[in-house]
């Protein structure tokens, strides 16, 4: 059962709809990332649920209560900071007390439970320090802990790992998943990492101007994007907008521009409406130029060739437009030479 | 570059001699012993500071400005901390207008100010000396008030207030326990500077005191016209020293608390 649910929320911002109509059920214990490009409306929606923001419309319902109007200080959620948001003029064991000071626990209780919580995000000894001593990383430990202490029923974060290093954001990623799993408390993490929300959460919903695209777990949006936007977001480089589909029992056949091309048939595939070709550069086949072409086959020029590293990227000209192919190889194609581009029959998704 | 070194050092002291010497020059002829004031003096005396303290108006009047400047600042605090955050804080319509009335005392020459305050606080109203002057000073204090506050909220991240609130803290409560304590160097420099300006302030007190009833500066600026005797200069070298003292004693407050917070 859903532990919160927005249904039909707007928020307007400057006479601007960011959210309309938007809907959301979050189930207890989970992890669920928001994720989009700037101006999706993902922090809006986690504002929302904090609390900083109201809806001019629709509700919010926590645990079969309506919280549409319960101010921000009477929820109990935990809010982690982009910018950490630490007082500056506390030391981090006032700063981690605080939530607790707040709610009439007795000084031995709060000692043990910010000396606990100091345990857990791995900074004991820290206590008497002050923000402005402490590492990015430490700093952003301390926001967790300070959020946490005063167990919430959820824990929102606000792209919390973005103003660290690259090697310290993987790093804090683990620890926040760790830290989520151990307590079991039901987080939604707002963040425009691709990579981080995938390797965090339990779900992704993956939004776009106020709306979200798709939400499932993460290797199901990996392999199975739902909308074009999507499949583009997460690196389906290349699309092909079909004319005609016609299913089959086990194959689905699609036809554009004269050529034929078919694919296995799949459970995710089954809306009729989905009728563009979605494929990632790296699973095209490309062959040198042969005479008879094969199933699923077509014809090419190379155009552009960049070196990756790995592997060769190739700007491919064919009778369907432009594909974007990698291919690793010792002897790279060259520019201008003829190739036979092949979709392989397992390896395109249809998206709306 | 050595020559442009030299000129530049020359500079610099003709600034500083140009700064310090009217001070210097007081300093000194302060302890003159004739009863005219002179530069050098031809004798050393602490007669004319002994004669401070003759003069029963000093007293009163030295006592008036210190109780007018001090509940001036307070209602001041009270009027302009409120304002300067929501100011700083909120974006609502006629913003840049309320924010340039807030500063138009600072604008408005304070002989202006002092006559549209005899016309209406003493002349229509008829109020109390003693009020006259409260209110006045709260005045010609707001601005200062509100102008340094804001600038030391322009440097506040609000977003540690909405964490106060998410961790369950009430709006008033979040005020007094995160957003004070980070503006307190901001708040006691516009304490300090509004003090300053009302306690050195000529040009509105002048309208508003009364028989009676007098403020410090206008005192002084009465005995100059009756005497030349070097007991204003004397003064003058009691009031800087008070305020060297004070400006020590805030600078050793506050330089230990910033101490403290890194």
């Amino acid at each position: 059962m859903a532990l919160f649910t927005l249904e039909n929320v707007s928020v307007a911002y400057e006479k601007k709809n960011i959210l309309e109509d938007f809907n959301l059920s979050i189930e207890k214990g989970q992890l669920v990332s928001l994720l989009g490009p700037s101006g999706c409306g993902k922090t809006t929606t986690l504002r929302l649920i904090a609390g900083f923001l109201e809806a001019s419309n629709g509700k919010f319902i926590f645990q079969d209560k309506d919280y549409t109007k319960v101010p921000v200080n009477k929820r109990n959620f935990g809010f982690v900071f982009q910018n950490y948001a630490l007082f500056p003029h506390l030391s981090i064991f006032d700063n981690i007390a605080y939530g607790l000071r707040l709610r009439k626990i007795s000084k031995k209780e709060i000692e043990k439970r910010v000396l606990n919580m100091l345990e857990i995000v791995n900074l004991r000894g820290f206590e008497q320090r002050f923000p402005g001593e402490l590492s990015g990383g430490q700093r952003q430990r301390v926001a967790i802990a300070r959020a946490l202490v005063i167990e919430p029923d959820i824990l929102l974060f606000d792209e919390p790992l973005s103003n660290l290093d690259a090697n310290l954001r993987v790093n804090m990623r683990v620890e926040i998943r760790r830290i989520q799993q151990e307590l079991g408390i039901t987080t939604v993490y707002v963040s425009h990492d691709q990579e981080e929300c995938f390797s965090i959460s339990d779900q992704v919903a993956i939004m776009n101007k106020g709306i979200i695209e798709q939400l499932s777990d993460p290797a199901t949006i990996y392999k199975y994007p739902e909308t074009k936007f999507v499949a583009d977001f997460i690196g389906f480089k290349n699309f092909i907008s079909f004319d005609k589909r016609i299913d089959h029992k086990d194959y689905i056949e699609l036809e554009k521009a004269g050529l034929v091309f078919t694919i296995d048939r799949h459970e995710h595939m089954e809306n009729l409406n989905k009728m563009i070709g979605a494929i990632r550069p790296d699973d095209f086949i490309m062959e040198q130029s042969t005479t008879a072409i094969p199933t699923n086959g077509m014809t090419g020029t190379i155009k552009i060739t960049t070196f990756l590293g790995r592997s060769y990227q190739y700007v491919v000209q064919t009778a369907l437009g432009d594909f974007t192919i990698n291919k690793e190889m010792v002897q790279p194609f060259k520019n201008g030479q003829e190739v036979t581009v092949i979709i392989p029959k397992n390896q395109m998704v249809l998206v709306e | 570059m050595q020559e442009k070194h030299r000129g530049l050092a020359l500079f610099t002291i003709l600034v500083f001699i140009f700064l310090l010497g009217p001070l210097v020059i007081i300093s000194i002829t302060s302890f003159e012993s004739g009863s005219i004031l002179k530069f050098p003096p031809e004798e050393y005396s602490f007669r004319w500071y002994e004669n401070i303290f003759k003069v029963e108006m000093f007293l009163i009047t030295f006592k008036t400005s210190i109780i007018v400047s001090i509940a001036g600042n307070i209602l001041a605090l009270l009027l302009g901390v409120p304002a300067a955050y929501a100011l700083s804080r909120f974006h609502f319509a006629g913003k840049g207008i309320i924010n340039a009335i807030f500063v138009s005392p600072i604008l408005i020459p304070g002989i202006v100010l002092g006559f549209s305050f005899l016309r209406y606080i003493v002349v229509t109203y008829n109020l109390p000396i003693y009020l006259s002057l409260f209110i006045g000073h709260t005045v010609i204090m707001l601005p200062f008030i509100i102008r340094v506050i804001s600038s030391s909220l322009a440097n506040f991240d609000f977003s540690i207030e909405e964490a106060a609130l998410s961790l369950g803290a009430t709006r008033i409560g979040t005020f007094f326990s995160v957003v004070l304590p980070n503006i307190k160097s901001g708040i006691i420099a516009a304490v300090m500077i509004a003090f300053l300006e009302s306690f050195n302030n000529v040009d509105i007190s002048v309208y508003m005191t009364g028989p009676g009833v007098s403020t410090f500066p206008i005192q002084m600026l009465l005995y100059v016209e009756n005497y030349f005797d070097p007991t204003v200069a004397a003064i003058s070298v009691l009031l800087m020293f008070l305020t060297a003292i004070f400006m020590f004693a805030v600078e050793r407050l506050m330089g230990l608390s910033y101490f403290t917070k890194r």
